[in-house]
């Protein structure tokens, strides 16, 4: 799989990352790069080895249903740059 | 029962599917332990992971887990013993992850059944694709500004159930019939509170159409965000019209996301999906995968309630209701319980009758549910009892149940302070015959000429004599028994 530049131009809209024309090729090899990479790893023979989440054997923690958190507002909205009534806000988006 | 749609080039059927985001009655919220309580102040139940600020880890609430197998195994379907949270990525200012974490190719429930009990009385089955768990999204207001739009994350990591259907569905009654199902079953199991004024059920229609007898699948378009089951019907009949004209014009569908205006009986395009559609779906690296043990899903299995096609068929068996009756009584869990009350002891069959035709028919005029009727299950019964042992008579019984509704009294005291006693003294009753047929020889001389229609008349004028108070069946038979004389 190659990636090319029309490739890179659309991820970084997806993502919301600005990348300029001049940059396009750069990023194009580098991300071939990890691909190519990628791809070598597929030379590994994995069967009969069933698909693993990661190299340890950590279990799932899982939380009771308790209300231990919240009744924060003013500080979730600490960093915003224009909270207004408890809420933040953003220009404005209608559908 | 079929929805045809009569065309200039012939007739076309609907092809439906629903998408039913329900919510977890969760204390807390899936991810975080920020309350889920609706209504409360903007982002006062909000904590650092649902704001998604850096460094904050999702940890899984047990109890949203326990309630998604609840429901599958609630929807006959199969629970996934191991499941994969993994993210939904798309930009939107009421996501503050930039994603949403959901479930994708390892849902944790799998293919699963709801019967639709249709008006006309038949049953139809539609499949359940898959049931996940995903976290809800804020809230944008956008009205409170000229330039600007308010966000509230108070539902931002909200649990939520997503219910996806096969496109199993013909016609918008069975979309209707699916959504209140579906809505029972919930409640039923107590995992979603199936509240859409409030959103905590919420719905999404996918729409196409084709020419009957065609087993292709059309483009469809999903209608966003119904909130009522009335309005979710009236969008899928607008919007396939909407497509059968397209159709007709010789133009084409295009797959888009539309807003449903209750007010206009239109749909609108919302947005594009082209690039919003582009979710590169990847496993979590936050969460670890679900694993379930046997144990555990059979523990919940063991605890499950009577759900309402086992009620609908317990009714019907052990009540000799009809299947009409059975499906009315069951349709909510409270009005279940409440015939059950009333039903207990006494003849099902008239208990059935005073609950659906005297009860609900107030109830539906009032526009409340059963928890907030007037007359109680027990003073209902009690009404019944006095029925059933001749103190009074149907009509007084329907007195009392008036002046019940209207003041919320107990029947004994309704039925002692209207005077609503029925003469089941013989001697009194036949005081009263004598006393008419005594004072109409000619109408005597008619029935006893074979006119047997007169019989009616002099029951009213015994009824009429006692004020209404004669037991009507004791009236008939003393007026037979002295006439044949």
């Amino acid at each position: 799989m190659s990636i090319d530049n029309a490739t890179v131009r659309r991820i970084a809209t997806l993502a919301r990352i600005e990348v300029t024309d001049a940059e396009l090729s750069t990023w194009a090899g580098q991300l071939n790069g990890i691909m190519g990479w990628i791809e070598q790893l597929k030379e590994v023979n994995t069967d009969g080895v069933a698909p693993m989440s990661g190299g340890t054997d950590l279990k799932l923690t899982l939380r009771a249903d308790q209300v231990t958190d919240g009744g924060i507002v003013d500080q979730v909205l600490m960093n915003a740059t224009e909270p207004q009534d408890g809420y933040f806000t953003v220009p404005k988006v209608v559908e | 029962m079929s929805y045809i749609i009569k065309g200039e080039t012939g007739d076309w059927e609907v092809v439906i599917g629903l998408e039913v985001h329900a919510q977890v009655t969760s204390k807390a919220k899936l991810f975080s332990g920020a309350p889920t309580e609706f209504g409360a102040e903007p982002n006062t139940q909000v904590s650092f992971v649902d704001a998604a600020m850096p460094g904050m880890l999702p940890v899984l609430n047990e109890y949203a887990v326990e309630q998604a197998v609840k429901t599958g195994l609630g929807l006959k379907a199969k629970v996934n013993r191991n499941s994969v949270f993994a993210r939904k990525n798309y930009f939107y200012a009421d996501l503050p992850f930039g994603y949403q974490i959901s479930q994708f190719d390892q849902p944790i429930v799998g293919e699963g059944t709801i019967v639709l009990d249709m008006p006309d009385g038949t049953s139809r089955a539609v499949g359940v694709e898959r049931l996940h768990l995903e976290q809800d999204a804020g809230k944008l207001v956008h009205d409170m500004h000229a330039t600007k739009s308010f966000v509230d994350l108070n539902r931002a990591g909200v649990p939520l159930m997503e219910i996806v259907s096969k496109p199993d569905m013909r016609s918008p009654e069975e979309a209707g019939a699916y959504l209140r199902k579906l809505r029972a079953i919930l409640r039923y199991l107590g995992t979603c509170d199936g509240n859409m004024e409030e959103g905590s059920m919420r719905c999404d229609a996918n729409v196409s159409v084709r020419p009957v007898g065609s087993k292709e699948l059309r483009t469809r378009c999903e209608i966003k965000n119904v909130n009522s089951v009335r309005f979710v019907m009236q969008a899928i009949d607008h919007e396939a019209r909407r497509h059968v004209e397209v159709y007709e014009g010789g133009g084409k569908i295009d797959q888009e996301t539309r807003l449903y205006d209750p007010g206009q009986n239109e749909t609108r395009a919302m947005r594009s999906k082209e690039m919003a559609h582009d979710y590169r779906y990847f496993p979590d690296p936050d969460l670890l995968p679900v694993e379930l043990t046997e144990e555990f899903v059979a523990q919940i299995a063991k605890n499950l309630p009577e759900l309402p096609d086992d009620k609908k068929a317990r009714f019907e068996k052990e009540y000799g209701l009809t299947a009409y009756d059975a499906d009315v009584l069951v349709s909510e869990k409270e009005n279940a319980l409440f015939f059950e009350e009333v039903a207990k002891g006494r003849d099902p069959k008239q208990a059935a009758n005073w609950v659906i035709t005297n009860l609900f028919g107030v109830l539906n005029k009032k526009g409340v549910g059963i928890t907030e009727s007037p007359v109680s299950a027990k003073n209902l019964g009690r009404l019944i009892d006095l029925i059933a042992d001749n103190t009074i008579s149907g009509r007084q019984a329907k007195e009392a149940f008036e002046a019940m509704v209207e003041t919320g009294k107990d029947t004994d005291a309704i039925v002692a302070e209207k005077g609503l006693k029925q003469i089941t003294d013989t001697g009194a009753i036949a005081a009263a015959v004598d006393q008419v047929l005594a004072a109409n020889a000619d109408k005597v001389a008619q029935f006893k000429a074979g006119k047997e229609q007169v019989l009616g008349w002099f029951v009213g004028q015994v009824m009429k004599a006692s004020q209404g108070k004669a037991n009507p069946a004791m009236c008939n038979e003393l007026l037979r028994k002295k006439l044949a004389q």
